[in-house]
């Protein structure tokens, strides 16, 4: 047996002011973010490649299937393309339970009745959702609903698979736990997948790839730390700016990769991310006398322009991006390479588990 | 059938906008006054003593029968034809669909008499339709059972197609592309998602086909005649006893009435949810 196929795809398409006109390349196994503002056209570019809007030009190919291909006149419905796909509301069919919604794919691949419900047990088990299976989808919580429809959609053993926004309807908390699922399920996805995001975070931590979205073009590409450490345009720092760190957590302290320590208002165990915006990290020119439970020593990498503040990126124990104001860096007086003391207050880290 | 969140007190409804005006509280009693001040005179002047043995009446039992079998026929032949072209008022895009809709409507606004007499003059056995079946096999539709069936479907059939089409625009379009993604054919979809998801919208269609065939007149009379166990439904008994015997026409009317409140009060406990309050 082959192994499943890369997505080939060159989508054009109309969406109400403007034109969708980008390249998509995604291997097997590899997770591409589509991340942009909302209104970019980023669910367009999914919709095409599922099949549910048409392409006015260009090609959708998965390996040597054309699945669309305009200039041929190639079309292979959505129900053919072994595409699973996950939408921003979950989507599940409410008068099913979650049970029966996860089997309802393996059942139109030709699966029995009771081998496709033994698939979805299978699916559930592996998911952890044992225990929400006979429930309604109005039984369930927002998160445990966004849970079930990513499993409906894994159990299908697409080809490809499609995320549309999965978190953007949940709440802060819901959308955390759903991230750290589908982190943990998404790695073992054989298929190419593709996110739609408009937050930084999700492709920082779901993504090996992230493509930013302006007007329907792809504006930046690259992996996503690549493309947070050096944004080609103000629009994409101001997406990508998020400082993501990973370490051991043990209660409110966190150790670093790098051996530093970062202290957290919130207690977690285990390997974490700890996330904060660029604009919550203050600088100082000597060590500060501040109640900010972290302060490190860092060195100035590079300072560039971004709205009306100015980037700073640190390198040092903690690699930082400070957003600060030019008054404040006038005042500081910093160049490249000068030495700054850089300070976090413990309540702007978000903590999740990695 | 889901309620939208905060639907009640959108509606503009509570004290905080001022008391209700004159200018529409008395239309608004008069038009309660239209609607029901015939039903209490129907039932106040209901002779009541001789009630149960004019329904013991071999001829009111068979009137009755009949009422009850065409119309459940004719609501079944408006569900299986009428569903379909819900869905594909729906769900399908192509050109003239508003020109059928139109079409389908047209039977909705003509006055049932006037459709009896375009069943009558296409079906019988010198019409356009009726003339070569009748050639053939003998048959004619016109004074049959059959008649009554397909004149009360001619009345109730626009009923059900428009309370299933609004239905099916309202309740999953965007589920359709789920299950395409999922891999189901559209047959599958229709089956599997998008009528469990209408069917409240369905059922309470049903119902209201159900009650404009039970009550149909007009195309009934025109159409199948008016003969005994045949063709003489509950509608047109009670207009030929009224002929000869004010009261049973009374006692008739009663129960045609009682029948329609008891389907009204079963939808609005099933069907309609919060719709109705």
């Amino acid at each position: 047996m082959t192994g499943p196929p890369d997505l080939d795809a060159h989508v054009v398409a109309a969406r109400g002011s403007f034109e969708i006109d980008m390249h998509l390349r995604a291997d097997p196994g590899q997770v591409v973010a589509l991340l942009g503002p909302n209104g970019a056209g980023k669910s367009t570019v999914l919709r095409c490649l599922a099949g549910l809007t048409p392409l006015t030009a260009g090609h959708v190919r998965l390996g040597d299937t054309r699945l669309e291909e305009s200039a041929r006149d190639i079309r292979v419905e959505a129900a053919a393309r072994r595409v699973g796909m996950v939408f921003q509301e979950g989507m599940l069919f409410p008068h099913l339970s979650a049970r029966d919604n996860i089997a309802f794919g393996p059942r139109h691949l030709g699966m029995s009745r009771t081998g496709s419900r033994r698939r979805a047990d299978e699916w559930l088990d592996r998911t952890g959702l044992v225990e929400y299976a006979d429930r309604r989808p109005h039984q369930l919580s927002g998160g445990q609903r966004q849970r079930v429809a990513i499993t409906r959609a894994l159990a299908t053993d697409p080809l490809l698979l499609l995320l549309d926004e999965p978190l953007s309807s949940l709440d802060a908390s819901a959308a955390v736990s759903v991230r750290t699922f589908l982190r943990r399920h998404l790695a073992v996805v054989p298929a190419a997948t593709v996110l739609v995001t408009h937050q930084a975070i999700d492709a920082l931590v779901l993504a090996d790839h992230v493509v930013v979205v302006e007007d329907g073009r792809a504006v930046q590409s690259g992996t996503p730390a690549a493309v947070a450490r050096e944004p080609r345009s103000d629009h994409v720092a101001s997406l990508m700016g998020l400082n993501l760190l990973r370490g051991e957590a043990d209660d409110h302290g966190i150790r670093l990769v790098d051996g530093a320590l970062l202290i957290a208002a919130t207690s977690e165990r285990g390997q974490v991310f700890a996330s904060f915006a660029p604009n919550t990290v203050s600088l100082h020119g000597a060590q500060p006398h501040t109640s900010a439970r972290n302060v490190w020593q860092l060195e100035v990498d590079g300072i560039a322009p971004h709205g009306d503040a100015l980037r700073v990126h640190l390198a040092g124990a903690v690699p930082l991006l400070a957003d600060i104001t030019p008054g404040a860096l006038a005042a500081l007086g910093l160049a490249e390479g000068d030495p700054v003391w850089a300070s976090v207050k413990a309540t702007e880290i978000a903590v999740y588990p990695a | 059938m889901p309620r939208r969140p905060g639907g009640a007190r959108r509606d503009g409804a509570g004290p905080a906008l001022g008391r209700v005006p004159a200018g529409l509280l008395i239309p608004a009693a008069l038009g309660v006054a239209v609607l029901v001040v015939p039903l209490v005179g129907l039932v106040v002047e209901t002779p009541w003593s001789s009630l149960w043995s004019r329904l013991q009446d071999s001829a009111v039992v068979s009137a009755l029968r009949l009422s009850l079998i065409t119309a459940t026929l004719a609501m079944t032949v408006c569900l299986l034809v009428g569903v379909p072209l819900a869905w594909v008022l729906a769900r399908v895009q192509f050109r003239g669909r508003r020109l059928l809709r139109a079409l389908v409507t047209v039977p909705l606004v003509l006055p049932p008499v006037v459709g009896g007499i375009a069943l009558l003059v296409t079906y019988n056995r010198t019409g356009p339709l009726g003339g070569p079946v009748y050639d053939v096999v003998g048959f004619q539709l016109p004074f049959s059972t059959a008649a009554v069936v397909l004149a009360q479907t001619f009345v109730a059939l626009p009923f059900l197609v428009l309370s299933v089409e609004g239905a099916l625009r309202s309740t999953g379009g965007p589920f359709d592309e789920v299950a395409a993604t999922l891999g189901a054919s559209r047959w599958s979809t229709f089956r599997r998602v998008t009528l469990p998801l209408a069917g409240p919208g369905i059922a309470s269609g049903a119902v209201l086909a159900w009650a404009r065939a039970l009550g149909e007149f007009g195309a009934t009379i025109t159409f199948a005649g008016n003969r005994p166990d045949v063709t003489r439904t509950m509608p047109l008994e009670i207009y030929t006893t009224y002929n000869t015997d004010r009261e049973g026409a009374l006692i008739l009317s009663l129960l045609l009435l009682v029948a329609s409140v008891a389907v009204l009060a079963g939808m609005r406990e099933r069907w309609m949810g919060g719709a109705i309050r």
